[in-house]
């Protein structure tokens, strides 16, 4: 069989008005959210740039030039040349293997952040929202008070308070970043609580737990998918401040915002020392933010 | 009316729940420290019986819930402790670095407005054009840059590279004590005091982290202005509007923008909260002493005191901003009920 021949008939397949089974249709859905998202130029170019760093990230021993900390002190702060792409740091250590790295750092910590927010965020929040009453007053009252303050000064003070350093910089993260998601699910929840779906599948007697799994929660899914795509940015920024502060990633760690602070010294002879991490957090920002954008459009056309 | 001073009076009613659960944390972050307070007061080398004063001095031998009980009878008596870095009281510190954040973030803001509001009506009375997309990807970028490295790239090129601006800091040295503090906005005292290099020189120093500032709030307000204006281009008024023969600029300002500039506000009510988080880590990068950098330094020292006030009063401004646009949109909607 030539993929010619098979091609349009797994299209056909996928775009059928008439699906046979529920997986045709769930897979036809996601077929065309994929080929609406495949023509946002601007998404996709956040999509492949996000995936080759990622590609950059798991590679790194392989494509890294030098150890990243192998330190070689007649060779400080070197300009870019054939032998350290993108030049040395105050210590004589290759930038560009650094980078390499310090990606797996920076994207390590924006998955475990996200692995440990968006369940808890949909939790309390298709919880609130479902049940309503005192539950929700009380969840939000809580959620409120962590809205309250603002994200880098909480985080601040939290790692201040426990030590500085990359796990607990993690910590500090997810305990401001949930409460977004959780207002959002109840925001959605609120809508989905009464419709009538919801009450048939009272009807048949399903048990509230049941409900929120298995009927609320996936339908509060693409909204927050949205959410935490445009909000991988942040925690990439947040992260980066924190160890530009001194109070995430300590060196040698090559985190890149760590990478800043201590070639910040420099920055007045040196500029590209500096910059190099600098472009590079702007990247996986934007990269998120622009993938985010397409996402919203595609997903979750109401908010735009 | 009264519906909505009622949703008002509901909304104010929740800020002291609120305000008591960011004590309470802020308390209990200040609790869970590892560094032993009284080590930071009195040293490592101090003999043991100084130690165990200083702890019954400072209440740090009675239980929690009671520790915690006598916090907040100093917080309500406006006593934040001591700083053991500046060996000021930590309300003295505060009064003395606040201005000098609110003055950064109120030209930001203004700024931001005044360039980010056209900016986002144009791409929405554009939308799909070229113009559009470069004012998306430009506030997209906004919203991606690390804000210290917009400014550590505008101090090399305007500072070291060209020599337009000065350097870090609020004001040369030579100024420095010669102007008499009235409201602690420099820009104005300098005014006050009649003194136009003075002037001159606080702007110019102003300049360059009030416009990295703008740029990061202007991102925001740009977009929320599209999303806003392209929802207000849609409704049937301005159809309407546009049947019974108005200009396209009147159309735009008068009918679409009318309705949405209560939205706005709370927007910017918004955006100047987000601002004070931004002012942190500006700060740090031109050593502008307000009390973002307060912050950052205490905490480095580990002056608990210091950080916890400083974070009490980001906290609390943060809040009674967002009280501020709450009842920006209660108070003005018509269609809030």
């Amino acid at each position: 069989m030539s993929t010619t021949t098979t091609l349009p008939g797994l299209r056909a397949w996928l775009l059928t008005d008439t699906p046979a089974s529920r997986a045709q249709a769930a897979w036809g859905r996601r077929y065309r959210i994929w080929r609406d998202f495949r023509a946002n130029g601007v998404a996709m170019t956040g999509l492949v740039t996000i995936i080759l760093l990622i590609a950059a990230a798991l590679a790194a021993p392989l494509l890294a030039t030098h150890n990243p900390d192998a330190q070689e002190l007649t060779n400080r702060l070197a300009t870019p040349s054939a032998a350290h792409w993108l030049g040395t740091d105050e210590l004589g250590r290759d930038v560009y293997s650094r980078l390499l790295f310090g990606g797996r750092i920076t994207l390590g910590m924006v998955v475990a952040v996200v692995l440990m927010v968006a369940p808890v965020g949909l939790a309390v929040g298709t919880i609130a929202g479902y049940l309503g009453g005192m539950t929700d007053r009380v969840m939000m009252r809580v959620t409120d008070i962590f809205l309250a303050f603002p994200r880098l000064i909480l985080a601040l003070a939290f790692v201040a308070a426990i030590h500085p350093g990359i796990s607990s910089a993690i910590f500090a993260i997810a305990l401001t970043a949930w409460p977004p998601y959780a207002r959002l699910a109840r925001a959605e929840t609120l809508t989905i609580r009464g419709t009538d779906f919801i009450a048939a599948i009272r009807l048949t007697g399903a048990t509230t737990p049941r409900i929120i799994l298995r009927h609320v929660a996936p339908l509060c899914l693409g909204s927050l998918i949205v959410r935490v795509t445009l909000d991988m940015s942040s925690i990439i920024l947040t992260a980066a401040a924190l160890g530009f502060l001194g109070m995430g990633a300590q060196p040698p760690s090559p985190e890149w915002g760590a990478m800043i602070a201590t070639a910040r010294d420099y920055m007045l002879q040196q500029w590209w020392v500096p910059l190099m991490p600098g472009m590079a957090i702007f990247v996986a920002s934007l990269a998120f933010n622009l993938l985010g954008d397409g996402l919203r459009d595609v997903l979750d056309p109401k908010q735009r | 009316m009264r519906h909505r001073l009622k949703a008002l009076a509901a909304a104010a009613a929740s800020v002291p729940i609120t305000l008591f659960g960011l004590v309470l944390v802020t308390f209990l972050i200040g609790r869970v420290m590892p560094i032993d307070p009284v080590i930071a007061i009195v040293g490592d080398h101090a003999p043991p019986d100084v130690m165990a004063r200083v702890r019954l001095e400072l209440g740090l031998d009675r239980p929690l819930l009671v520790q915690f009980g006598i916090y907040l009878n100093h917080l309500l008596h406006g006593d934040l402790g001591r700083s053991v870095m500046t060996s000021h009281s930590v309300v003295h510190d505060i009064k003395q670095f606040f201005p000098a954040t609110l003055e950064l973030a109120i030209v930001a803001i203004f700024v931001a407005t005044v360039i980010g509001i056209p900016l986002g009506v144009l791409a929405a009375t554009r939308q799909g054009s070229r113009i559009d997309t470069v004012v998306r990807v430009f506030c997209l970028a906004g919203q991606s840059v690390p804000i210290f490295l917009l400014g550590l790239l505008c101090l090399v090129i305007f500072y070291v590279k060209l020599g337009w601006a000065p350097g870090t800091g609020r004001e040369d040295v030579i100024f420095a004590g010669t102007i008499p503090p009235v409201t602690g906005l420099l820009t104005i005292d300098t005014l006050l005091a009649g003194d136009w290099d003075a002037f001159h020189d606080a702007l110019a120093h102003l300049a360059q982290p009030a416009g990295v500032l703008a740029y990061f709030s202007m991102a925001y307000i740009t977009r929320m202005t599209r999303a806003f204006m392209l929802d207000a281009l849609a409704g049937e008024y301005v159809i309407t509007a546009r049947a019974k023969g108005l200009s396209a600029a009147r159309v735009v300002w008068r009918h679409a923008f009318g309705n949405i500039s209560v939205r706005l506000v709370t927007v910017l009510a918004l955006t100047f909260a987000g601002l004070l988080e931004g002012a942190v880590v500006t700060e740090t990068v031109f050593s502008w002493p307000g009390i973002g950098q307060y912050l950052t330094v205490s905490l480095l020292n580990a002056d608990m005191n210091a950080v916890l006030g400083a974070t009490l009063v980001i906290g609390i401004s943060y809040l009674l901003l967002n009280l501020l646009a709450d009842a920006a949109y209660t108070l003005m909607d018509p269609r809030v009920r």
